[in-house]
């Protein structure tokens, strides 16, 4: 992966971009050409060099401009991250997880020594150092899931198992698909995904929600999850609706290319090993309408795609007002030719 | 497909803790620490000789925060199959065994303002973890441990030594019985009550903290079952058509491995439900003795737990 980190705007003047790898190598979810709901769960196992499965944090072009965004939400809003009080073994969990795979996967950006709890971290591309004791939070400039989350992409929360149940008692959340970790905080699994429809008749929850009870430490596992934005938008969030819920009535068959994204959400789930917690990261990957026709055969595939979305799905996803037009958008790429069997994405 | 990895480990050292128990320390061989583990977690061991394969849960009774070494206690089951004989008789220090990533099923829970474990004879070896615990988070706790005699009791005078204000250990030999009703009558909200022990003991917890108007919500146990001996019976796999016969010593899950069958499983317990299964048709009265079904789902025997639940005598057809 190009590790040259791009300067550039998810607010205001929206100049993000992907260049012509991260176009490539775009989680692209859908590996048929018909819409169909599945909780589609792998192992969360390394992938193809350069492709987003490459490692368990994938850290891209956008990591620089992403994290200022994620600095800009936070100050604006302190109730983006939140952590109950019984959650600190947990947060420092995810900070050595973080820890361990950046500076692992990444060496020429991140540097770990470790001398028993004292620890020394270097985050080059941030300008980032710190000398500090595991387990000690006075040691650190923010609490522990703070000061890692700050340095790296994707939004966390972190779940609490008890009583045959998950609780979303700590997270961050400042690049989040309309949903608001300040309203979540404290609920449990299914008072959470209360609002999907479809999926409770279905039972999905019930075997969910077991599959995740038993989730084992050393085996995360990994799904993708898609929406759609209208401009480059990170911080998607209910607080913040008043400033992007208006975007989608902007949409024109002239705009559609440039305004209107795919987002995609590469969703891992992690057993933290000292507090038995469950994490779950939601990675967000967004691609302009005319960065995803590049690949013709991505272009039919999405065109039949919004074609087949039943439209309570449409309504949930906040896609009817633009639906319409980005699908006739893609129509004139759509040659009603074939397209390869299986996911279109490296 | 196959839920569980393992990794291989040397028992570095093992002691006689009381009658029948003794005590493994086991180390990494291949350089990397053991992971950290939450208290309450357990570890499949995998035991071989010649052909026969035993996978028994034990708890992790070290400190969490030794990941030098995992620390179990066998008890010695005077029951036919074998598994906690064999490391009683036949493994020794320097022994390879292979042990499964750790597995909570009987976790602390975090939000309690205090925690009052109650263990009977070697049902203290997942709240040995919890007190390291506790004791490096100074957590509040109590802890009420029953023995029958001090030579069967095991960590009496490790307990003891730690001289902590909450432990209280209890002999039936000297007529003491852990008062529990007086116990846990006057706790203050947010107390939750942990078990762990014979199943008479579990029950008798369950009992006294619903007269004492407990919440369920509060009250936590861990058994394992064993797998209960029984008629030996025959499993067909609906997929493949192949006929395994299941002795009177085996569970269904050990006689699928045994054929080479990979079948899903986590605590062998019967607590987990990971190796729940379809059943197609059974001919003969199901046997269900997991923890994990409820009593409709028993009664409707259309799943059946392989670790722990039979058949007596008869045929079942598995959707495998």
């Amino acid at each position: 992966m190009n590790t040259i980190f791009k300067d550039e705007t998810f607010r205001e003047d929206f100049t993000f971009s992907n260049s012509p790898q991260a176009i490539k190598r775009f989680p692209f979810p859908f590996w048929e050409d018909k819409y169909r709901y599945s909780v589609n769960i792998e192992p969360h196992v390394a992938g193809p060099k350069g492709s987003v499965y490459e490692f368990p944090f994938d850290i891209d072009e956008h990591y620089v401009s992403d994290m200022r965004d994620r600095a800009l939400v936070l100050k604006e809003d302190p109730l983006r991250i939140q952590a109950l009080p019984h959650m600190m073994l947990a947060q420092w969990d995810l900070l050595e997880l973080i820890m361990t795979s950046l500076a692992r996967d990444y060496p020429q950006h991140f540097t770990l020594k470790r001398d028993g709890d004292d620890w020394h971290w270097i985050n080059r591309p941030l300008n980032i150092e710190n000398r500090f004791r595991f387990g000690d939070p006075s040691t650190l400039p923010y609490e522990p899931m703070e000061y890692i989350t700050r340095q790296c992409q994707g939004d966390f929360t972190i779940l609490d198992q008890r009583q045959n149940n998950l609780w979303m008692d700590a997270g961050i959340a400042t690049s989040q698909a309309d949903w608001s970790l300040d309203f979540d905080i404290g609920m449990n699994f299914m008072e959470w995904h209360a609002p999907v429809p479809l999926a409770h008749e279905a039972g999905v929850f019930d075997r969910a929600l077991k599959f995740l009870l038993a989730l084992q430490f050393g085996k995360p596992v990994r799904r993708l999850n898609w929406t759609m934005t209208i401009n480059p938008r990170l911080d998607t969030s209910p607080e913040n609706y008043h400033k992007w819920g208006a975007d989608r009535v902007t949409v024109t068959p002239e705009n559609v290319g440039d305004k209107v994204h795919l987002r995609v959400e590469l969703q891992a789930l992690w057993r933290l090993p000292r507090s038995n917690a469950v994490l779950f990261s939601i990675r967000a990957y967004l691609i302009k309408m005319n960065e995803l026709v590049a690949d013709l055969d991505k272009a039919r595939r999405f065109h039949r795609i919004l074609q087949s979305l039943p439209p309570e799905l449409a309504a949930y996803k906040g896609l009817t007002r633009y639906h319409e037009p980005t699908r006739d958008w893609l129509k004139k790429y759509d040659d009603g030719e074939p397209t390869p069997v299986g996911f279109l994405f490296q | 497909m196959t839920t569980t990895t393992s990794r291989r480990v040397r028992v570095d050292a093992l002691e006689r803790v009381a009658n029948n128990i003794k005590r493994f320390e086991f180390v990494p061989i291949d350089g990397q620490p053991l992971p950290f583990f939450s208290p309450g977690s357990h570890v499949i061991v995998t035991m071989r000789e010649g052909d026969r394969i035993w996978r028994n849960p034990y708890s992790l009774m070290g400190s969490p925060y030794d990941t030098d070494r995992y620390q179990i206690s066998v008890l010695r089951v005077e029951d036919s199959r074998g598994g906690s004989s064999f490391m009683h008789e036949s493994v020794e220090a320097g022994a390879m065994l292979e042990i499964s990533e750790p597995v909570n099923l009987f976790p602390v829970v975090r939000t309690g303002h205090k925690h009052i474990l109650i263990a009977g004879g070697i049902g203290i070896t997942p709240f040995m973890a919890m007190v390291a615990q506790f004791k490096r988070d100074n957590t509040a706790f109590e802890l009420h441990y029953a023995v029958r005699s001090a030579d069967e009791g095991a960590y009496l005078d490790r307990l003891r030594a730690a001289d902590i204000p909450g432990i209280h250990i209890y002999r039936s030999d000297r007529e003491q019985r852990i008062p529990l009703a007086t116990i846990i009558e006057n706790q203050r909200l947010g107390t939750h009550l942990y078990v762990c022990g014979p199943q008479r003991m579990i029950d008798w917890t369950l009992q006294t903290a619903r007269e004492e108007g407990w919440p369920d919500e509060n009250v936590h146990y861990e058994h394992f079952n064993a797998p209960p001996p029984g008629k030996s019976f025959l499993v067909k796999l609906a997929k493949s058509g192949r006929e395994i016969r299941v002795g009177e010593h085996q569970s269904i899950l050990e006689a699928l491995e045994q054929a080479g069958v990979d079948a899903p499983y986590l605590c062998r317990g019967g607590a987990c439900g990971q190796c729940v299964t379809a059943i197609v048709d059974a001919h003969g009265k199901i046997l269900h003795n997991d923890h994990y079904l409820t009593d409709e789902e028993k009664c409707r025997g259309e799943r059946i737990a392989t670790c722990v639940s039979r058949m007596d005598g008869g045929l079942l057809t598995l959707d495998l």
